[in-house]
């Protein structure tokens, strides 16, 4: 009976008696969430559009934020390094169109997965050997981004808001909001969508995919940086936050692997989780929770509902 | 591989050679029907799959200006390989052009992309359809503009001719196109064409799983964007009733050659054709009996 009893009930006796400390729980599970949300949204873009399966694109996180690091380090001023980094993620995703995507096309999709493993440890030992190996600090402060917090005081207790997460929050909700009007309100985005809904029609119609893919790859570069910025901000950059950017999978799984807000939803499910579970249930289990918490999620969800929560609706008419 | 004709090396180069002859003849035809240059003119192509399946075994074929000219055959002839040949689409299915020529005003164009040639105004309206699903009616139409540097007043002004034209597009301009009827979708994919401001379009089976009625209504258009905009048609039609009545000009594929051709009219009084695709037939013509009739039906279903 005790275990039921430290399952069902004594968790959301916690809760109760502490809200503040339960808001500061979700708030923390918030701002992870939408990082997480921002990873898979990378991997949605390429998915959709050239429905390759990116393994690298939690590597292009890594990459874009050692990048900037690294040209700062160089001598360059934060604001160059930074739009330096714009025009390396540019030139990638150019690179990746014209060496590999516009030569394996009609291929096998699992030899355009195995390409992005291979970009995976291209760009690892690329960052490596320029920037070198060791765990970087993200230039959090020369970018402008906020330091310190605030405190408010509900119900009578303490929380602790940093504004550096209230930044990666406000952050993600502009790209998002950015993506969303050129996705649905510009010729470019549309031909986006285009593609994504049938590749032959648009090529029939004189849309160049080539054009698409590398516009495309470009974009999920924007978001890894910004992924990057934020998430270096919180601990270090180094290739350790791979493991992080892991967790686009059990994300992508859960938000399906075509939707946007899909990957937002699924994102902040991951974010919330994880947290709560880590906080109220995690002593029952052991530490560590937050490890494999999504994954757990992830598969209960491959048992239940394999196309996610979003996985897109295929429309069946003659 | 490929060439089933059988027959000895020699043998066989010279059937070609003949066949190429025809064909040349068979090209000269058209354009000469027409009176003018042929806006779009295939030379004896070979088309291939997957670098072994042999598909289009010399295929020469003239769409002049102006008119609209049915490719016509039954499943697996080689019509929709013929479209896409020219449109370039064939590379994304594996398909690749072999031998002979493609000149569209008179310029080569088999090395270029689909979206060169759209540019230069000729472009393919799909089998099946195929409209973006989860765009809008309107958004279909637009994605048509894709390749035009005119500016948006200019693709604003085609919007509504193309209303005009399918004013039941207009209706359904906000709806998701996937949830549209066969018939509205056909007509969107006709629109969405159209929106790129092309001189040709390459249309094949606009009459696929539509009732009769629709059908006629989309070959009235068809025809009235003909008259009215001035688009020449290439259109691949199973039904050849239909693409006879509305074509100036026909060609018959089996097997990846050009069987016959001729004017629309001399096609539908031809014994053969109304009796192998337009499914009339005169009395004894049924029974195999009947000597003559067993060997035309040979030839033709060979
Ligand atoms: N991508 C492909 N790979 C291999 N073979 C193909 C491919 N596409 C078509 N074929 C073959 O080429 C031949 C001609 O096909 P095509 O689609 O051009 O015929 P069609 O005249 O358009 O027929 P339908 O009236 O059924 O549309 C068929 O035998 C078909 O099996
Ligand atoms: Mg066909």
């Amino acid at each position: 009976m005790d275990i039921l009893y430290n399952i069902f009930i004594d968790p959301f006796v916690q809760m109760g008696n502490a809200p503040d400390f339960l808001l500061q729980v979700l708030w923390s599970g918030f701002v992870g969430g939408t990082l997480y949300s921002l990873i898979a949204l990378g991997f949605v873009l390429i998915f959709k559009a050239s429905g390759v399966f990116n393994f690298a694109q939690g590597i292009m996180v890594v990459f874009a934020a050692l990048t900037l690091v690294g040209l700062y380090n160089l001598g360059l001023p934060a604001w160059l390094a930074l739009i330096a980094t714009i025009g390396v993620m540019a030139l990638l995703a150019i690179g990746v169109e014209r060496v590999v995507l516009r030569k394996l096309v009609n291929q096998p999709d699992i030899i355009l997965f195995m390409a992005t493993i291979g970009l995976t440890y291209f760009l690892i030992g690329l960052g490596e050997s320029i920037f070198g190996g060791e765990p970087k600090k993200m230039i959090t402060e020369e970018l402008g981004l906020p330091s310190g917090s605030t405190s408010f005081e509900p119900f009578g207790g303490l929380v602790i808001i940093e504004h550096l997460d209230v930044a990666a929050v406000v952050m993600a909700i502009v790209l998002v909001t950015g993506l969303a009007i050129f996705f649905n309100k510009t010729r470019i985005g549309r031909a986006l969508r285009a593609v994504a809904d049938d590749h032959q029609a648009a090529l029939s119609v004189g849309i160049s995919l080539n054009q698409i893919w590398a516009i495309v790859w470009f974009a999920a570069g924007i978001v890894a940086l910004a992924t990057g910025i934020m998430w270096g901000a919180k601990s270090d950059v180094s290739f350790a936050l791979q493991i992080v950017a892991l967790k686009a999978l059990p994300v992508l799984i859960i938000g399906g692997f075509t939707s946007i807000p899909g990957a937002i939803i699924g994102g902040l499910i991951i974010g919330f989780g994880e947290k709560l579970f880590e906080i109220y249930w995690g002593s029952l289990l052991g530490s560590g929770v937050e490890g494999w918490f999504a994954y757990v999620i992830a598969l209960i969800f491959l048992l239940f509902r394999p196309q996610g929560l979003f996985g897109e609706k295929i429309i069946e008419r003659i | 591989m490929g060439n089933r004709a059988g027959g000895g090396p020699l043998i066989r180069l010279q059937l070609k050679v003949l066949r190429d002859m025809a064909n040349i003849v068979h090209a000269e035809g058209a354009a000469a029907a027409a009176g003018q240059a042929p806006v779009l003119s295939i030379n004896n192509i070979e088309v291939i799959y997957d670098h072994v399946i042999l598909v289009l075994k010399g295929v020469s074929l003239d769409v002049p200006q102006g008119g609209i000219t049915a490719l016509l055959g039954a499943n697996g002839a080689g019509k929709t390989t013929t479209l896409k040949a020219v449109s370039n689409l064939l590379k994304a299915e594996r398909g690749q052009v072999t031998k002979g020529s493609i000149t569209f005003k008179g310029e080569r164009v088999d090395t270029l992309n689909p979206n060169d040639l759209v540019r230069r105004g000729c472009i393919q309206v799909m089998e099946g359809r195929h409209c973006f699903g989860h765009l809008s009616v309107e958004e279909n139409l637009l994605t048509g503009a894709f390749t035009r540097k005119d500016g948006q007043a200019a693709i604003a002004n085609d919007l509504e001719m193309v209303y005009n034209y399918f004013p039941r597009l207009r209706e359904r301009r906000n709806s998701q196109a996937g949830y549209t009827s066969g018939g509205e979708q056909q007509m969107c994919a006709i629109g969405r064409a159209l929106m790129s401001k092309p001189t040709t379009i390459l249309l094949d089976e606009p009459s696929m799983g539509l009732a009769p009625q629709l059908v006629e209504e989309i070959f009235e258009i068809v025809k009235a964007l003909n008259d009215n905009e001035g688009v020449s048609f290439l259109l691949a039609e199973q039904n050849t009733n239909i693409a006879l009545r509305y074509a100036k000009y026909g060609y018959i594929l089996e097997n990846g050659r050009v069987v016959m051709d001729g004017e629309a009219q001399a096609l539908r009084d031809n014994e053969d054709v109304k009796e192998f695709y337009l499914g009339v037939s005169g009395e004894n013509r049924r029974s195999f009996r009947n000597v003559k009739a067993y060997k035309r039906r040979k030839r033709w279903l060979a």
